[in-house]
C-alpha cells in the first residue's frame, strides 16, 4: 500500500469524482448484477438510440474499486454501437484504471457482467414489441 | 492537512512517557538480564521492579505474570499451551465465534492436531451465554477461552460469571484482555480466571509487546523452547525495553481510567447522537448500555459499503476501521458480525471508531462535521439506499 492506499491515483480519481453517477431519466435498458449481501451491485441504465449507446449512467454499492469500475465502463462505452460495446471486457475497463490490485480485479467483472445484463433486457423488451 | 485518528483498537501512539522509559534500554542499559557481571544486574533488576509492578497493578502474583511478544503469543500459549499440557485429560476446547483471530487460529490449528473445539453462540449484541457455556463443558474439556471485551463492537463479557462456571467443572479459565487490560479495572484476585492475555500497543505502549498471567498450577506447556527465560515459561533473551515500556504504559493507563472511561462515555454519545441527528438509517452494531466499553463504537450506514467510506474519510485525514474487507473472489464481512447474526449488507457497511487517550473534542466535532456528508453522497450513489 502506498500514499494513496491499495489504489492508483487513476482509480481514487474515478472514485473520488466518479463520472455518469446517478439514474438515468428515459434509459431504455437497465442490467443489475450482484447484491448487496455479496459485497457490491451495480446498476447500469443506457439509453440507446439508433444502434448507438447515446448516454450511460450508473448506481453502485460497493468498495472503492467497484466505484472506479462503473465509472470507467460508463466513459468507455458513452457513443459507441451496440456492437462495439458488445466487446468491452473487464479486462479492458481495469487496463484503463491502470490496474487494480489483484485481489480487487473481481470488481471490473461486475462492471462487463451489468452491460451484458442491460443488453439481455434490451434485446428481451425489443423481441416483445416484434412479437 | 488535520490529522484526526479513530483507530485505537489497532493500535495507539505511544506515550511520551513510555518512550522516555524506554530509551535508556536501547541506551547504556543494553546488558544481557541472564549475565552475572553488573552489566547484566542493572537489566535484571529493572525488569523484576517492572514486573512487581504489573503484578501490584493487575492484582497477581510476581511469579504468574510472563512477557511475551504481544497478545498474540499469550493467546497462542494460553490456547495450545494447556490444550497440549492436558491431552490424557481429553481433546476438547471451548471458545467463541467472535474470539480475535490469535484465538481462532489457535483453535483452527488444535482441530487440525486432531483436537475438538466447540464454538459458543453469540446473541445478537454479542453476549455469551453462561448457561451454553455450563452445557458444553463435557469430561474431556480442558480449557476454555473467551475474550474480556471485544475489538471490533467493544462488548464486554461477563468474564466473572463464566470463569466460575469453568472452574466449578474443573476447565481452565483463560480470557483474551487486550483490549480491556488497562482500560477498565481488572483485579486478577476476583476475576477468576487462570490465564489471562494482554498487550501493550493498545494501550500506547511499545508494539511487539505482551503478557500473560498463568495463575500458579496451572497446568501448561511453553510453546517456545531454549533457554531458561521467563522461568522457562517462554526462552528467548528479553525485550527489555518493550517489557519496561509495558509496564509504564500499563500504570499511566491505570492512573488515568477512571478520566478517560468518562471521557469515552462523553465522546460515544456525542458522536453516536450528532450522527442521527444528521442522518437516518444508521446502526450501531453491540450493546448501546454499559456493557460496552464506550471507547468503540460500531456503526453500520445502511445501503453503502464501509471500504468506501473509509477511503473517502482517509481523503479527510480522517482514520477508522471497517469490519469487512472486499479482498478476494467473495467478500466476507466480519465474522464477528455475521456470529452476531447480523445480516450481510448491513454488516458490509460497518465502519469502527475506537477513541483512544489523545483523542480531543476536536477530534470529535471534525468526525461530526465531515462523516455525514460523505455518507450522503455514498449512498446518492448507490442502487440500494
Ligand atoms: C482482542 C485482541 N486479541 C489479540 C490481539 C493481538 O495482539 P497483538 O497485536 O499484540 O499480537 C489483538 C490486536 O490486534 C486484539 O484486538
Amino acid at each position: 500500500m502506498g500514499a494513496l492506499g491499495p489504489y492508483n491515483e487513476t482509480v481514487m480519481e474515478h472514485f473520488s469524482n466518479p463520472r455518469n453517477m446517478g439514474e438515468l431519466d428515459g434509459a431504455n435498458a437497465v442490467g443489475d448484477v450482484g447484491n448487496p449481501a455479496c459485497g457490491d451491485m451495480m446498476r447500469l441504465y443506457l439509453k440507446i438510440e439508433d444502434g448507438k449507446i447515446a448516454d450511460a449512467k450508473f448506481k453502485t454499492f460497493g468498495c472503492g474499486a467497484a466505484i472506479a469500475s462503473s465509472s470507467m465502463l460508463t466513459e468507455i462505452i458513452k457513443g459507441m454501437t451496440i456492437e462495439e460495446a458488445k466487446k468491452v471486457t473487464n479486462e479492458q475497463v481495469n487496463e484503463q484504471l491502470g490496474g487494480l490490485p489483484p485481489v480487487k480485479i473481481h470488481c471490473s467483472l461486475m462492471a462487463e457482467e451489468a452491460l451484458k445484463a442491460a443488453f439481455e433486457n434490451y434485446e428481451k423488451e425489443a423481441a416483445k414489441k416484434a412479437s | 492537512m488535520r490529522k484526526t485518528y479513530l483507530d485505537n483498537n489497532a493500535t495507539t501512539p505511544l506515550h511520551p512517557k513510555v518512550l522516555e522509559a524506554m530509551l535508556p534500554f536501547y541506551k547504556e542499559l543494553y546488558g544481557n538480564p541472564s549475565s552475572i557481571h553488573h552489566f547484566g544486574r542493572e537489566v535484571s533488576g529493572a525488569i523484576a521492579d517492572a514486573r512487581h509492578k504489573a503484578a501490584d497493578l493487575l492484582g497477581c502474583d510476581v511469579s504468574e505474570l510472563y512477557f511475551t511478544s504481544g497478545g498474540t503469543e499469550a493467546d497462542n500459549l494460553a490456547v495450545i499451551g494447556t490444550a497440549f499440557a492436558n491431552s490424557e485429560k481429553g481433546k476438547h476446547v471451548i471458545t467463541s465465534p467472535i474470539e480475535h483471530h490469535a484465538v481462532l487460529e489457535a483453535c483452527h490449528f488444535l482441530e487440525k492436531q486432531g483436537y475438538e473445539v466447540t464454538y459458543l453462540p453469540v446473541d445478537s449484541k454479542g453476549f455469551v451465554d453462561p448457561d451454553e457455556l455450563k452445557k458444553a463443558i463435557r469430561k474431556d474439556t480442558t480449557v476454555v477461552s473467551i475474550m474480556h471485551i471485544n475489538n471490533e463492537t467493544g462488548v464486554v463479557q461477563d468474564i466473572p460469571a463464566l470463569a466460575k462456571i469453568a472452574k466449578e467443572s474443573g476447565v481452565y479459565f483463560h480470557t483474551d484482555a487486550v483490549q480491556s487490560a488497562g482500560k477498565v479495572p481488572i483485579n486478577l484476585k476476583e476475576f477468576g480466571v487462570d490465564m489471562l492475555s494482554a498487550s501493550a500497543h493498545k494501550i500506547n505502549g511499545p508494539k511487539g509487546t505482551g503478557l500473560i498471567y498463568i495463575k500458579k498450577g496451572t497446568r501448561i506447556q511453553r510453546l517456545a523452547h531454549g533457554g531458561s527465560h521467563e522461568s522457562g515459561m517462554r526462552a528467548g533473551t528479553e525485550n527489555v525495553a518493550g517489557m519496561i515500556g509495558m509496564v509504564k504504559a500499563l500504570e499511566i493507563s491505570c492512573e488515568m481510567m477512571d478520566s478517560e472511561l468518562e471521557k469515552y462515555g462523553r465522546y460515544s454519545s456525542k458522536l453516536w447522537d450528532g450522527l442521527n441527528e444528521k442522518l437516518s438509517d444508521i446502526v450501531l452494531n453491540g450493546p448501546a448500555d454499559e456493557r460496552r466499553l464506550k471507547n468503540t463504537l460500531n456503526i453500520s450506514f445502511k445501503g453503502i459499503e464501509s471500504e468506501a467510506i473509509l477511503l473517502n474519510l482517509d481523503m479527510l485525514g480522517i482514520g477508522v476501521a471497517s469490519g469487512s474487507a472486499c479482498s478476494s473472489g467473495s467478500t466476507e464481512p466480519s465474522h464477528v458480525m455475521l456470529a452476531m447474526g447480523v445480516k450481510p449488507e448491513i454488516a458490509r457497511g460497518s465502519v469502527r471508531i475506537s477513541f483512544g487517550k489523545f483523542t480531543t473534542d476536536e477530534d470529535i466535532e471534525y468526525t461530526l462535521e465531515q462523516l455525514p456528508p460523505v455518507i450522503e453522497r455514498l449512498r446518492k450513489m448507490s442502487p440500494v439506499a
